[in-house]
């Protein structure tokens, strides 16, 4: 880089954006610390695009504030605030080459020396060869740097990311993924970046907030929401998870006492993001890596102690390192479990009676008043 | 037999390109080949020695150059008129929603859909109600007028078909709206509007039917030409109309290599 740029840190408060009588974005509170990799997560229409042009100051909050670095940047119009955007599809100039393109910023705010800053820049993303190339001249790839490049090299506080590798096939996104993480850590730029790509957030950032239906349904780090999802939406939008319906009977130390219609499980009682009642309902969630498979004749060897539903194996495939089944279980028709391929077991065929166990300590707890379902239908929502 | 229809079959394409080719063409070519002629009296029409008086003479014939440099300024002029008012019509009926949209957008298209000679006649009529002179300036507001669709039309494909995401790129990128019009809207429309005011230079300067109802006493090249042609046609007619043409074909190649240029970059 050609100097140190540090990052500023957003504010959003009550923030929030309506469309006649469609509400975009609820009223939302949001700290995005400085110098973090922040990822907004959410299926499309859940209004983090919205939020997003709204701290680029390209679409106006109909309530709440704006600030950047502490500073109140809500009447501020877009090309005043020191943030710059990667626009989804990347809206590179046509009519102008790389090196224009990537000296546009520069030029617009008077700096009259731009060469050895465009071609640093240019180095920075591999693209020296090209700076008197058209835009419509390069692939996608090379399209996706000119972006980035032509926003970074002013600088900015904030750089905001538009779904910015969707256009791109999945082995480029992947090394696009490291690149973009490498040149945040080297330039220490807040990135804000939205996404509907569930591991593509998880992969780059260090913080994530899952958005649905223009609220935050939860923020935390990619680790944190994955093991401990708080809602449903959640729970299935992340990755995958088994919810049962379940009956908290009883409490025993740290554990509450579930019964469902497989019988009875243990939940940490830290676990449980819903109220806590004896004869309350809950959603008992699991994820389908923590399971292990153990062939019905072999459940004496289960060790105590450990979560168990008995089921009969209804699909199985084979992926290389895992297999996934699919076991018909009591309360839960479809439970999903991966298994590594370090001892198969050759018993583990579909139409097998099995025993599904797993430290209740991978148990987790949400509200029963929620839809079971939410988040599931990720990929026909996405585009 | 079967070889040649083979070779018919696989040029058919070239074969057709250049039947139209010379279809379009052989009326100039007659034009050029015609301004060479020596005509024996006053009628251009029947091929008789080859001469060069008329290039070397072009404004020998009374008011001939006089009508066409009319022609040329009112041309230029009615261009830029129309270009200026055309985008920004275009751009408003491309950007903004406004209440006479739907009409505007409509009416717009009526100057070209409606016969000549009837727009001509109406327009006449307006000017003389109006007690207004014929003359240069009656002309300029006709050219202008039916000039101005065609600009609208062009331009507003073009804006239409732009992203608006590249003007909030520009904005995001520390342009104010103006830098943005100059920096990014307007380069990016601007084979829209060089289309709109090529076509409206065109149509103005070899407009007859309009121009005739609206001049009065004053005389445009085509109008000279038809006057001329009722009492004999000079060669130097066939000069002008030649000279015209080879700017034209010069324009489309310019534009050609310029176009061809900027893929390659």
């Amino acid at each position: 880089m050609t100097q140190p740029s540090s990052g500023g840190d957003v504010r959003l408060d009550r923030i929030s954006k309506t469309y006649g009588s469609f509400t975009a974005v609820h009223p939302l509170d949001l700290h995005i610390p400085a110098g973090s990799f922040f990822a907004l997560l959410g299926a499309s229409g859940c209004g983090k695009t919205t939020t997003l042009r709204m701290i680029a100051g390209l679409e106006e909050p109909t309530t709440g504030t704006v600030r950047l670095a502490g500073k109140d940047i809500t009447d501020l119009p877009p090309y005043k605030r020191p943030v710059n955007t990667v626009f989804q599809s990347y809206a590179l100039f046509p009519h102008l080459d790389v090196y224009e393109n990537v000296a546009f910023g520069l030029r617009r705010r008077g700096v009259t020396s731009v060469k050895k800053r465009v071609e640093e820049m240019l180095e920075l993303v591999q693209l020296g060869d090209f700076a008197r190339r058209r835009p419509q001249r390069l692939s996608g790839g090379q399209q996706q740097r000119v972006a980035v490049a032509r926003a970074l090299i002013n600088h900015p506080q904030v750089l905001l990311l538009d779904e910015p590798l969707g256009a791109l096939d999945l082995k480029l996104r992947r090394q696009m993924q490291l690149e973009l993480g490498r040149i945040q850590a080297e330039v220490g730029i807040t990135f804000v970046h939205v996404t509907h790509d569930q591991e593509e957030a998880m992969t780059m950032a260090d913080t994530v907030a899952v958005m649905n239906g223009g609220r935050v349904e939860q923020l935390g780090a990619p680790a944190d929401l994955y093991e401990n999802p708080g809602t449903t939406f959640v729970a299935n939008f992340l990755g995958t998870s088994n919810l049962i319906e379940a009956e908290i009977t009883d409490k025993s130390g740290g554990d509450l006492v579930l019964t469902t219609a497989g019988g009875r499980l243990a939940l940490p009682a830290g676990r449980c993001s819903a109220p806590v009642r004896t004869g309350g309902k809950l959603l008992v969630g699991v994820r389908p890596e923590k399971i292990t498979l153990s062939h019905a004749e072999d459940a004496g060897t289960v060790p105590e102690g450990r979560n168990r539903i008995s089921g009969r194996i209804a699909e199985s495939s084979f992926l290389g390192v895992s297999t996934q089944y699919v076991v018909t279980a009591p309360g839960c028709p479809e439970f999903a479990v991966y298994e590594q391929n370090i001892e198969r077991d050759p018993r583990l065929v579909p139409g097998a009676e099995v025993v599904l166990h797993w430290n209740p300590a991978h148990t987790f707890g949400l509200d029963a008043a929620q839809n079971i379902d939410a988040g599931t239908e990720r990929d026909e929502e996405a585009v | 037999m079967t070889a040649l229809t083979r070779w018919i079959r696989r040029n058919l394409v070239v074969i057709a390109g250049l039947g139209t080719l010379a279809y379009l063409i052989l009326p100039n070519v007659v034009v050029l080949v015609f301004s060479f002629n020596k005509p024996n009296g006053r009628f251009n029409y029947q091929w008789q020695r080859f001469s060069t008086d008329a290039w070397t003479d072009p404004c020998g014939v009374a008011d001939l150059c006089g009508s066409l440099s009319l022609s040329l300024k009112i041309a230029v002029w009615a261009t830029i008129g129309a270009t200026v008012l055309g985008t920004m019509i275009a751009f408003a009926l491309a950007r903004y929603r406004f209440r006479a949209r739907p009409a505007v957008n409509s009416l717009i298209f009526l100057p070209m859909a409606m016969p000549e000679v009837v727009m001509a006649a109406s327009l006449a009529t307006l000017f003389l109600n109006m007690g207004v002179d014929f003359g240069f300036w009656t002309i300029l507001i006709a050219h202008i007028m039916f000039c101005l669709s065609f600009v609208v039309t062009a331009v507003k494909a073009r804006v239409m078909s732009m992203d608006p995401r590249l003007e909030q790129a520009a904005q995001d990128l520390y342009a104010s709206p103006a830098q943005t019009f100059v920096r990014v809207t307007l380069p990016i429309a601007a084979p829209g509007i060089a289309a709109g005011a090529l076509l409206s230079f065109a149509l103005s300067f070899d407009d007859f039917i309009i121009t005739n109802f609206n001049a009065g006493s004053t005389v445009t090249f085509p109008m000279f030409v038809w006057g001329s042609a009722q009492r004999g046609t000079p060669v130097q007619i066939n000069v002008i109309g030649t000279a015209m043409f080879a700017v034209a074909v010069l324009c489309v190649l310019v534009g050609q290599l310029a176009g061809a240029r900027r893929k390659r970059s």
